[in-house]
């Protein structure tokens, strides 16, 4: 800045050079900060991931903290011996340079030395986690019963039989089939606490177009409010209910007769007079009766 | 240079074609190799190195890590492991070494893609040149670490050309030529070195690592200079050649911190001003050698002292 103060004074005493300076930070300011601010949207877009993509194993679920800690140099994709990792280009839906698999494609085979993750220089895939089995890279989710085969009443399970955690993250639930009222229906269930998201489930499902597919956890599951308190589980925990009893039901039965619900039904007191019931022929008796509703 | 002449044509005229693309030789030999290294695998299954420019491993042992993506990842609030550490650590090391923007001069892809532009430029004798300050780099060397800060992710990355090419050209372009095209346009059309000289915030980056970097050209024999002005025309960042080249007072090892260290300047020189030299290196023009008739009085003043 010395050599501004060489140019002489305008008349209004603004320095000319020390203008041009500050004009030109202003300009390159407004420019860069329009700039960042496109950049910062167009990041929010890419949090986004598309539900076909599934990242590798110890990927944070929350894909922006994800984004936050790889680098993008696909080391990753280098180590998996299945291919089945590859690194988004740009122009894939997914943020450029990071790595995803398609479950319908190539599947992860689960390496019970998870090889991807060892290879991550920066921990984006989180070493935390040992055994492949608690991964949580999505969620399978028969997502079209209407065109499961199960749902029709034809056996197949083939999800069930190809599912590396079997008999945990998949069961066969059993069902009547209405239809021909005689047959069951072996209904695939997944169950969250044992799934990883693998995805071998979807690349062997039969159809054209998978019924059972694998979709990032985020999109997947649902979660109940955090203030809800299910009654049953906190008297089991408790062992005794929190709020005051519920008052026995008061039916509005004639004397001498009492109803159990879930049990024994209506009893009466007096069942060798069954042939005279204990309700009167007038309905207005009834609608009368002292203890009446 | 003679009028009607390309830069460095005199110095081919004394020196020879290869000698006065020695440099520039071993530059695109550098990056072509390192980029190679990197393709060894893909192509023909020999893992010697593994990943890319933004991390890597070689012989499943050397850990290498741009020490600007670490930077960002502070700044999401990720803490790294020790390996990407240590590699950015190594890398931080032979940069301060060697130069900062020795990055960008021997291992940038986009390096080749400028380079191209602004020879075309010349030689097209393209004159347009938009208003851009060369302190812009800083402000998006701000702007990268501070998005990662405000989004979370390292958004940089998603439009980063500079790695978005070498990813590219490793594990599958998708439409990142359009990348490199866009670049070369820009750099042809807009303004000459618009975007490594002006824009990079890489560039940015290494360049303020090379403000202490060992490794440095010197114009030794800058009393030899007829000022033809070779050097300053294919110099990637013009401004740092005059204070040690020009300036008495000044010592002739250019110290900037965005000179590339390219060496593009002592290819062109036919009179072999510069040489590589460290930066505390204090060697000037031996008096004894001195060629008088083209001395300018400033010089031969210098000489006598």
């Amino acid at each position: 800045m010395d050599k501004d103060n060489h140019s002489p004074p305008r008349p209004n005493g603004v320095n000319r050079g020390r203008r041009d300076f500050i004009v030109s930070a202003l300009r390159s300011a407004v420019g860069v900060g329009l700039a960042a601010t496109l950049l910062a949207v167009h990041q929010r877009r890419a949090d986004a991931l598309p539900a076909s993509a599934i990242r590798p194993p110890g990927a944070n679920a929350d894909d922006n903290i994800f984004q936050g800690a790889c680098i993008r140099c696909g080391l990753c994709v280098r180590d998996c011996p299945y291919d089945t990792l590859k690194l988004a280009q740009l122009g894939d839906p997914v943020a450029t340079g990071t790595p995803y698999f398609e479950a319908r494609t190539i599947p992860c085979e689960m390496c019970d030395d998870i090889p991807c993750l060892k290879a991550c220089p920066t921990g984006a895939l989180d070493p935390a986690l040992k055994e492949i089995e608690n991964a949580r890279m999505g969620l399978a989710v028969l997502i079209d019963q209407e065109a499961c085969i199960a749902f029709q009443g034809l056996r197949c399970e083939v999800c069930f039989n190809v599912c590396p955690v079997r008999g945990e993250a998949i069961t066969l639930d059993m069902r009547h089939n209405p239809r021909s009222g005689k047959h069951a229906l072996f209904i695939p269930v997944v169950h969250s606490d044992a799934c990883t998201g693998c995805g071998k489930c979807e690349q062997a499902c039969i159809l054209e177009e998978a019924a059972i597919k694998v979709l990032p956890l985020k999109l997947a599951k649902g979660a109940l409010g955090a203030h809800y308190r299910l009654g049953w589980q906190q008297k089991a925990r408790a062992g005794e209910a929190l709020v005051t009893p519920d008052t026995p039901h008061q039916y509005n039965l004639p004397s001498g007769a009492s109803y159990d619900h879930g049990g024994q039904g209506l009893m009466l007191d007096s069942p060798g007079d069954a042939e005279a019931p204990p309700f009167s022929s007038n309905p207005l008796d009834t609608l009368n009766r002292k203890g009446g509703i | 240079m003679k009028p009607g002449a390309h830069p460095g044509a005199e110095a081919i005229a004394a020196k020879g074609w290869l000698a006065a693309h020695r440099y520039l030789l071993w530059r695109r030999a550098t990056q072509l190799g390192i980029l190679g290294l990197f393709l060894l695998g893909p192509w023909f299954g020999w893992w010697l190195v593994k990943g890319n420019i933004a991390s890597s491993l070689t012989l499943d042992a050397l850990p290498l890590t741009d020490p600007l993506l670490i930077a960002q990842q502070f700044a999401a609030g990720h803490w790294p492991l020790t390996t990407a550490l240590i590699g950015a650590l190594i890398v931080l090391l032979f940069y301060l070494l060697v130069g900062g923007r020795v990055y960008c001069a021997w291992v940038c892809p986009i390096n080749i893609v400028t380079d191209a532009a602004e020879w075309l430029r010349r030689r097209l004798k393209i004159r347009g040149q938009m208003r851009l300050s060369p302190h812009i780099r800083y402000w998006l060397l701000g702007a990268v670490i501070l998005l990662p800060l405000a989004t979370g992710a390292l958004a940089w990355e998603l439009v980063n050309p500079v790695t978005l090419v070498y990813r590219g050209l490793i594990f599958g372009m998708g439409v990142a030529w359009t990348v490199v095209i866009g670049l070369f346009l820009f750099d042809l059309l807009i303004g000459r070195r618009a975007w490594c000289g002006h824009l990079c915030p890489m560039g940015a980056f290494y360049g303020l690592l090379g403000e202490g970097a060992l490794l440095r050209i010197s114009a030794t024999r800058r009393d030899r200079c007829d000022d033809c002005l070779d050097c300053f025309a294919v110099c990637p960042e013009q401004q740092v050649i005059r204070p040690s080249l020009k300036d008495a007072d000044h010592t002739p090892v250019i110290l900037a911190g965005h000179c590339t260290n390219c060496g593009r300047c002592i290819d062109v020189c036919a009179r072999d001003v510069f040489r590589f030299t460290t930066r505390f290196s204090r060697t000037t023009f031996p008096p004894a050698e001195v060629e008088k008739p083209h001395q300018n009085p400033i010089h031969q003043q210098e000489v006598s002292t």
